[in-house]
């Protein structure tokens, strides 16, 4: 297998029919068509952590995008101006989240390597937005890493236009995939368990992990937060969910 | 922890960016996740300039321990001003 890829600044179709500006990663030369991931970037933004992220998807033979959720608030800002932007705008509310991820989707979906199956996976607040989409949208997988308040409402005074999300859980169109750091308390490991009786209740396929000695963040490799075994077994955990479900 | 927790206050003044000063008008306060400085949690402060973009910003990542010395000694300073300049 070749691991050579195309990796590429483009535009795409989001929430209202506007246009935002996306990351998108190929295989140069798939032998076969390939499943897609949108790849929902954290708090911190559209950001040179998260394009490695879409990169290493396409090396493994997957299609992959980025949509830059904070494109409206800060287009052809730098990551952390537009991650402050977006932040004293109170955040990306959930029902552009969900019209954007829906735009990627239909990104991959065009794509002609595209064998027709798109997952979710996203980091810290993309995590939670990860489920929000797999609640909301008809996917094929979806993973949420260490996702805060899909469980569990904001503390007291948050101008934070988010509430848990929970009770959509029967509405989860797809499998899956949850990683969390045991140490982690946005979501703390009870929030963890909440969803986990919630999944089992609606009779969802699921699988979570929770790494001791891990918090929040673990996959970053640029942070204090990083857990080199965690992440490790983490990205094989993704990559035998994505093999089986998005190929 | 990543959270939108943040304090807006209305500001009045100039900070430095990476090319010019410029008029300041809104901070934003912030306990998370910093861009730079090599910790988990720091207290974020982001002097903005909202009218002239999203670029328009100094920002400072300090440990908390730092920002409240810092605290105190703006308030220290600004207590032993003399009477009649501020």
């Amino acid at each position: 297998m070749s691991d050579a890829i195309i990796a590429e600044s483009i535009t795409i179709t989001g929430h209202g029919l506007d246009t935002i500006e996306a990351y998108s990663t190929r295989p140069l030369a798939p032998e076969q068509p390939a499943g897609g991931v949108v790849v929902i970037h954290h708090m911190p933004g559209y950001d040179a952590g998260t394009k490695e992220i879409a990169r290493t998807f396409a090396v493994h033979g997957y299609n992959a995008v980025v949509p830059n959720l904070y494109w409206r608030e800060a287009p052809g800002a730098s990551p952390d101006d537009a991650a402050a932007a977006a932040r004293a705008a109170g955040g990306v509310p959930d029902d552009r989240l969900v019209g954007d991820v829906a735009g990627a989707a239909a990104y991959l979906k065009a794509l002609p390597t595209s064998n027709g199956k798109v997952a979710t996976i996203g980091y810290c607040s993309g995590g939670r937005q990860s489920f929000l989409a797999a609640v909301s949208l008809p996917l094929d997988a979806a993973v949420d890493c260490y996702g805060a308040f899909v469980v569990g409402t904001p503390p007291e005074g948050m101008p934070l236009k988010v509430g848990p999300i929970v009770d959509k859980t029967p509405d989860l169109s797809c499998p899956l995939l949850g990683l969390f750091g045991a140490d982690d308390q946005y979501p703390s490991p009870e929030q963890v368990a909440e969803l986990e009786a919630a999944l089992k209740a609606a009779g969802k396929t699921y699988e979570f992990y929770s790494y001791e000695g891990a918090g929040h963040a673990f996959f970053s490799v640029n942070r204090p937060a990083y857990r080199p075994e965690a992440a490790t077994d983490g990205w094989q955990k993704i990559f035998a969910f994505f093999g089986k479900y998005l190929s | 922890m990543c959270t939108y927790l943040t304090e807006k206050v209305a500001i009045s003044g100039s900070a430095k960016g990476a090319s010019a000063w410029f008029r300041v008008t809104e901070g934003s306060v912030y306990f998370d996740h910093p861009v730079h400085a090599p910790y988990g949690h720091t207290l974020n402060i982001d002097f903005l300039a909202p009218e002239q973009g999203p670029s328009a910003r100094v920002a400072i990542e300090l440990t908390a321990e730092s920002a409240r010395a810092l605290m105190k000694a703006i308030e220290a300073v600004l207590e032993s001003a003399p009477p009649g300049l501020e």
